[in-house]
């Protein structure tokens, strides 16, 4: 009973110097064990007198509960330290990248036709597609462009015979759809197109996307107002400048080309518009009445306008692309640029 | 159409500085190209006269000379122009003068002689192309010590505009003038044009035997006509000024008619006509020889100008080199003719011609010209060249020109189509200036179309015309408005959007590739493919279409190998092309290509070469996009293009749906690739059909797994023993996973092993050991019988 300061003081020594949980386990079992040292003399408190009894047993609670504590504390110590043992070894270095694929991305062209699509889908109108390989009727009969009519002249076609070819605009696929469907009709028509050119500034293929809409009463505002929006909208610049300058489409009357206020000077004057301040972006105009008889609409009961534009134009302007080629180079070094 | 600012300003000048003119002629639909100075900047150059010349001392080629630049003094000049001469008026730079590309004029001693100034040559003044072969003689009438750009008018610009095909009213300066003149409202004047009246009797005969084409023709001959005769000084200018070069007198005269009416002439050598004038059509055989010395043989659509001999010029396109101006001529026919746009449109392009003549008329020349053109141009010739004229010589089909254009403008009509009301008068004006015969009527305007406007015949060509006169700018905008009505929408379908953004999340960069391919290529890749061939290609490099995806893509990779790539990742969408002509089929494709390593060079291993399963589970992850991954099958099947031990149709609930391979080793030898390339096509619509997903319970009762190992032969496809094991395992098997494919020590040779683990799961009870060892049993008495196949021991 004497030696429980030494005990304690010995047992205290003892778990401060454990150095893991396991040592602190037989700790544990050597001082409070069922036959540990301290358990041991609560045993022979039977041996005290009755009034000796209580303190002393007192006593020995204390020191057992003080070395329990004691026991926990370096426990929840040497736990910590060996989870952080543990964390530390397993620490990785998170800047290195990642593995796997990486993204690829849409090519600019299909990047540009998509955000042109949307615009238009979004207010309503549907997309229509087309057959390349076009006839003659399709391509320039129907768009009220005889033979021998000089417009011809104006698209260098690429021709298999003497009535199929590889169309020159997106615009048979109005022609179509007019016929089979009864307005009012809005679509817009992107697709592939090719005319016989090749320079710095031509490619023999290119992309269009074309638009349509027919109904009652539209009229040549209602076609500047889609124009104007749409420009803005696509360059993302509400205070764009938009104008009309008459011009001469046969599938269309009255028509228009559409320049905008260049968008790499903001009409300062550039290179990119010839220092001129303004940039032809697009062609419209208001549905020919002969394009409506060939396709079975009422020109009196129904008008309409139709717009067209070329996608590597625009991409060019959106993006800041410089050389034309480089759309169908498909050079990885420029696609990637549009991921 | 190029034109001087001052001539145009003769017929009408609006107070407008040139930037001004070209804005508003570009705003009103003739659109200016450029506007440039017609002379470069110069100065100090005046009118001066030589007045001596001797022969330098010490130089061969030069003349020392004296001239009078009205300034006193005689002034000494070296010159080592051949052509100088006395007497003779020159521009003279004097020192201190600058010319063209800042050249200044400085005191100077040639091999010993001093020279102060410079006699100057058309091109060093900037008004020549081509180096010019002497100094520019002046008019005798010249007057010494005016400045050089006063007497030339040389402060003056040019003006191109780019017109579009229904304005070949403009192509003339007196059509550019009503149009100047209707945008500013202002009048418009031109020269005064007297006939001139016949002085000597000879005539021509002219017959038309093809009226349709040929509805007007006015031939005179002119007579003692001095062909050496200079071209006036001012009348060359105009013409240079126009983009046009002097040739003859004769030529030029024709051409400065056809640049200031708008109607193209042409003069013969009466000498070489025999007969008669007959406008006919060619007929089969013919030949002639063109003026720019090709031989052609005509074809019977094309209309032309022959003598009682044969022909003598294409009509309206160019005239025949046997029977034009030489500089022996001494008698001209003079030849203004009205041929209509049908019978000369596309005429000139069928022969790869294209001239200032087919360009007006294909376009339409002004019927009315013909006659005023013809006067015109007598009275310029006879100016210039001398000669007496005969009487005019009219043919005409008065049934077959054109006939008077009545349209009606409604007031109404024209409201409604640009969303703004005009005033009625402003209308009419605008009409009116326009040239139509106007009739104001109650409800609107009836006009009558004037000759020179091919291009108004309906309704809505009138309200073009007020609506570009009255400016575009100045009309209403508004957006128009729709009935918000719902449209259908197929959930089950898959856009090509959603199908080439999981080509992007797979890390493939979309290729856009020409529609038209080499040849040789398509050949070494589809041997047997049949695709349209363009009849007139940009070059053999692109001309027949492409009846796979697959060349282009491989050109791409091929093109980005070239270029330090290592690792290629591509995919395009769009159309090949199929069969003949007349069967043919345009099919929209996905396909890709891979190559170089799986992944991108990095730390983390994967350096191995991408291979077949690298890019079938890229494809199967676009099949499954859709939902129903089940429709879609590979079967081992053998392609001219692909490695026939790894290669795969692809089958879409039976039907043929594209291909997968890797590139045959014979084709990348043939093409010269650096890599294998692993590539697939599939057929877009099919790729697009989904399903919409239909919901099954999920059960609450436990799954049974097992797993079987089985020993194939080498050479029987996986796809086998899985259709077999589905087959057999009953209708409660929810997955079959393929975990294991081994060959090697413990396989016998020629033999692979394949794991797989099959779920089952029924939706109300807990199945039992029995029933499922009774269809493990099933399957794998199944497999040893149809696949000769054991257990793995």
């Amino acid at each position: 009973m004497d030696h429980l300061p030494t005990l304690v003081s010995e047992a205290r020594d003892a778990i401060q110097a454990a150095q893991s949980v396991a040592a602190l386990d037989e700790l544990r079992v050597r001082y409070l064990g069922k036959k540990g040292e301290v358990t041991a003399l609560l045993k022979g408190l039977g041996k005290l007198s009755a009034e000796e009894r209580p303190a002393a047993g007192e006593r020995i609670n204390q020191a057992k509960q003080t070395l329990a504590d004691e026991i926990d504390t370096k426990r929840q110590q040497l736990e910590g330290a060996a989870l952080n043992a543990r964390l530390a070894a397993e620490s990785i270095d998170v800047t290195l990248p990642g593995r796997g694929q990486s993204v690829g991305g849409l090519h600019p062209v299909t990047r540009t036709l998509e955000r042109i699509e949307g615009l238009f889908t979004r207010i309503g109108y549907d997309v229509a597609i087309g057959p390349e390989i076009e006839d003659d009727y399709h391509n320039f009969e129907a768009l009220n462009i005889p033979a021998h009519h000089p417009a011809r002249g104006m698209a260098d076609t690429f021709y298999f015979d003497a009535t199929r070819l590889l169309r020159t605009h997106t615009s048979p696929v109005q022609v179509r759809t007019m016929k089979s469907s009864e307005p009012p009709i809005r679509i817009v028509c992107p697709g592939r197109v090719y005319r016989s050119d090749s320079d710095l500034t031509h490619t023999p293929m290119f992309h269009q996307v074309e638009g349509l809409l027919v109904d009652e009463d539209v009229s040549f505002a209602d076609l500047k107002g889609t124009i104007e929006d749409f420009l803005q909208a696509f360059f993302e610049r509400d205070d764009l400048s938009v104008r009309f300058r008459p011009s001469y489409f046969p599938f269309t009357e009255p028509s228009a080309e559409v320049d905008i206020q260049c968008v790499m000077c903001s009409g300062a004057g550039c290179r990119v518009c010839s220092h001129s301040g303004w940039l032809e972006v697009m062609g419209c105009g208001m549905v020919h009445p002969e394009v409506f008889r060939h396709s079975g609409i009422d020109s009196e009961r129904y008008t309409g306008f139709a717009f067209g534009m070329g996608a590597e134009r625009l991409a060019m302007l959106r993006y800041g692309v410089n050389d034309l080629r480089l759309f169908f180079e498909n050079d990885l070094r420029f696609l990637r640029q549009f991921a | 159409m190029k034109f001087s600012e001052q001539w145009l300003r003769e017929w009408v000048s609006p107070q407008l500085d040139t930037q001004a003119i070209a804005d508003q002629i570009t705003m009103a639909g003739l659109e200016v190209d450029a506007v440039e100075a017609v002379a470069a900047a110069f100065s100090g150059v005046v009118v001066a006269e030589v007045l001596s010349k001797e022969k330098h001392p010490d130089a061969d080629k030069l003349n020392v000379c004296s001239v009078d630049d009205g300034s006193g003094d005689p002034v000494q000049v070296v010159c080592g122009a051949p052509n100088v001469d006395i007497g003779q008026k020159i521009p003279f730079a004097r020192v201190g003068g600058v010319l063209p590309g800042d050249f200044k004029i400085k005191k100077a001693k040639l091999r010993g002689v001093e020279s102060r100034g410079m006699i100057c040559s058309a091109s060093e003044l900037g008004l020549e192309e081509e180096v010019s072969a002497g100094i520019l003689v002046l008019p005798a009438s010249a007057p010494v010590g005016v400045d050089f750009r006063e007497f030339m008018h040389l402060n003056d610009m040019t003006i191109e505009v780019d017109l579009t095909p229904n304005r070949g009213d403009c192509l003339s300066i007196k059509g550019l003038a009503r149009e100047v003149g209707v945008l500013n409202r202002l009048p418009v004047s031109g020269p005064d044009i007297e006939p001139v009246a016949a002085q000597v009797e000879d005539t021509f005969a002219i017959s038309i035997e093809a009226p349709q084409q040929c509805p007007r023709y006015i031939g005179r001959i002119i007579k003692g006509v001095n062909v050496k005769a200079e071209t006036p000084l001012w009348m060359v200018e105009r013409l240079r000024r126009s983009g046009v070069r002097s040739i003859d007198p004769v030529v030029d005269v024709t051409n400065y008619v056809m640049l200031e009416l708008g109607q193209p002439l042409h003069a013969f050598d009466r000498d070489n006509l025999e007969g008669g004038m007959v406008i006919r059509m060619a007929k089969p055989g013919e030949r002639l020889t063109l003026l720019d010395g090709s031989d052609v043989e005509l074809r019977p659509e094309t209309l032309v100008i022959a003598d009682h001999n044969g022909p003598l010029a294409m009509a309206g396109i160019m005239g025949g080199e046997n029977s034009g101006v030489n500089e022996n001529t001494h008698t001209i026919f003079l030849e203004s003719a009205y041929f209509t746009p049908l019978a000369i449109a596309g005429q000139a392009r069928s022969y790869g011609l294209h001239t200032d003549a087919s360009h007006r008329f294909e376009r339409g020349v002004d019927p009315e010209l013909t006659p005023i053109a013809v006067e015109r141009a007598t009275q310029l010739l006879i100016e210039i060249c001398g000669g007496q004229a005969g009487p005019v010589v009219e043919a005409q089909s008065a049934d077959d020109m054109p006939a008077e254009r009545a349209i009606m403008l409604r007031s109404a009509r024209l409201e409604k189509a640009l969303s703004k009301t005009l005033e009625n008068s402003d209308v009419t004006d605008i009409l009116q200036r326009l040239g139509l015969g106007v009739s104001v009527q109650d409800d609107g305007w009836k006009v009558i179309a004037p000759s020179w406007r091919f291009d108004l015949a309906i309704e809505e060509d009138l309200i073009e015309e007020v609506a570009r006169v009255h400016g575009y700018n100045n009309l209403p905008v508004r957006r128009p408005a729709a009935r918000l009505a719902l449209q259908p929408a197929d959930e089950a379908r898959l856009t090509q959007s959603r199908l080439r953004l999981q080509m992007v999340a797979r890390g493939f960069q979309e290729a856009i590739t020409y529609s038209f391919v080499a040849p040789e290529l398509q050949a070494a890749i589809l041997p047997d493919a049949v695709s349209p061939v363009l009849a007139n290609p940009i070059s053999a490099d692109l001309s027949v279409m492409r009846a796979s995806l697959l060349p282009g893509l491989v050109r791409a990779m091929e093109y980005n190998l070239n270029r330090q790539q290592t690792r290629v990742r591509l995919f395009e969408t769009g159309l090949v092309f199929n069969g003949e002509l007349d069967a043919l089929s345009q099919v929209p494709m996905l396909g890709a290509l891979v190559c170089g390593t799986r992944e991108a060079e990095g730390w983390s291993g994967a350096k191995e070469r991408v291979d077949f399963y690298d890019l079938k589970g890229d494809l199967e992850s676009v099949l499954a996009l859709g939902g129903s991954a089940e429709a879609w099958r590979f079967e081992p099947a053998e392609h001219p293009a692909l490695h026939p031990g790894q290669s795969a149709q692809l089958l879409h609930n039976g039907e043929p749906a594209g291909w997968m391979g890797t590139l045959h080793p014979q084709v990348r030898a043939t093409l010269g690739l650096k890599m294998d390339a692993v590539v697939f096509e599939v057929r877009l619509d099919k790729l697009s059909q989904g399903q919409i997903p239909a919901f099954e319970p999920l059960s609450r009762f436990p799954e049974v797994r097992r797993d079987l190992a089985f020993i194939l032969k080498e050479a029987t496809p996986v796809q086998a023993l899985l259709d077999c094991a589905k087959q057999q395992a009953g209708d409660y098997l929810q997955n079959i996973k393929l975990f294991d494919v081994y060959a090697g020590k413990g396989v016998a040779e020629g033999h692979k092993s394949i794991a797989l683990g099959l779920t089952w799961q029924h939706p109300s009870r807990t199945l039992n050991d029995e029933e499922i060892n009774q269809l493990v049993d099933s399957i794998v008495t199944q497999v040893r019988v149809t696949l000769d196949a054991e257990l793995r021991g």
